[in-house]
């Protein structure tokens, strides 16, 4: 099967960079949120639309950046 | 690939696309985990775990010799196969792959440029069926780990007090400044913020365009060249966990032909927890290095 509506945007969640990804492949929408400067995936999801696919993984996204402490330096 | 110190250990998506078939060539899609790799993968890849099967799951290391040879007999691969890897985070994992399989002697391993982004932005095919390895490959024979491309920590404390090498940190700016203990989301797994006094802080991505592949030659030396990094420096790369400094170490190394490279694979998780360790906040001081 041939992936299609690639997408990729970047947006601000709770002071931190999120960049959202999707695709769909076959029936499915699939949705990965990363932290966009280290680059490391927060959330993989599953959906049946791309904007579900982006809720989900914004959600999860947020809950974990939620626990990232900013430190004095 | 113009330019680059080794260009055959690059192939594009194109080329990956045109050898499918090919007899000689087996695909790996290098992970943290599996769940990429279970979405739709290059048709005929393996799928590595970088957690479960490239580390060693008891104690903090790559996987012993026997494994890693277990691991390439299970996955298709003898000693004389073409191996191209490719995964997601613009590869991280992948060029640890890279980068383990250079220590046990692989003679022809190659990285997708791009990687599994650029493989589904170019809407190629996936395939979400599980790979059986070619039964008729013989068993591998690894080679005794060549080290001299891992800096393990007494190198490292040495080079840290000698300046006799340069250590380039590739995490993101706010890590190496100690802000954050660890890329945004993701768990704190050290007790202390900052870096190695002396290191010079290059983000993993200044070596990468936006599609996820490797800038052009003449782009990456100046970044490097910039942090005093010439082709006989003495280098060696750390971040986190030591996947986005195998990037680095991959870019150095195989692109711009820096000779002596190594990868600090404790990197920070290991640096960041030891008792007494100097470490430094804030942004870099400059050092000279001998």
């Amino acid at each position: 099967m041939k992936p299609e509506n690639y997408s990729e945007r970047r947006i601000d969640v709770d002071g931190w960079q999120v960049n959202l990804t999707t695709y769909r492949l076959g029936e499915k929408w699939h949705g990965r949120a990363d932290n966009v400067s280290p680059g490391a995936t927060l959330a993989r999801v599953e959906a049946a639309s791309r904007e579900d696919a982006e809720n989900q993984a914004l959600t999860r996204a947020r809950e974990l950046l939620a626990r990232t402490r900013r430190h004095a330096v | 690939m113009a330019g680059y110190a080794h260009p055959e250990a690059l192939v594009s998506t194109e080329w990956v696309a045109s050898h499918l078939d090919d007899p000689n060539v087996r695909i790996v899609e290098v992970d943290v985990d599996a769940k990429a790799y279970a979405e739709g993968h290059v048709r005929g890849a393996a799928a590595w775990n970088w957690s479960t099967q490239l580390s060693d799951p008891l104690i903090r290391d790559i996987v012993h010799k026997t494994q890693f040879e277990s691991l390439m007999t299970g996955s298709g691969i003898g000693n004389d196969t073409t191996v191209v890897l490719y995964g997601d985070n613009n590869n991280w994992f992948a060029a640890w792959a890279f980068w383990e399989m250079k220590i046990y002697g692989h003679r022809d391993v190659r990285i997708m440029n791009g990687g599994r982004k650029k493989w589904i932005s170019e809407s190629r095919d996936l395939d979400t069926n599980a790979v059986k390895p070619n039964p008729g490959v013989p068993s591998y024979r690894a080679s005794d780990p060549d080290l001299s491309i891992r800096a393990l920590l007494g190198q490292v404390q040495l080079a840290q007090k000698s300046a006799s090498a340069v250590l380039i940190d590739v995490r993101s700016p706010q890590e190496f400044t100690g802000e954050i203990l660890a890329p945004p989301g993701l768990p704190e797994t050290c007790q202390r913020g900052g870096h190695i006094p002396g290191a010079h802080g290059v983000c993993w991505s200044r070596a990468c365009n936006d599609d996820g592949t490797f800038k052009a030659v003449e782009d990456l030396n100046l970044i490097y060249a910039a942090e005093g990094v010439a082709q006989s420096t003495p280098v060696i790369t750390y971040c986190r966990i030591g996947e986005r400094s195998s990037h680095t170490w991959f870019v150095l190394k195989y692109l711009l032909g820096v000779e002596n490279v190594s990868n600090y694979d404790g990197s920070w998780t290991e640096w960041g927890n030891l008792v007494c360790a100097p470490v430094e906040r804030g942004a870099a001081k400059l050092v000279s290095h001998g």
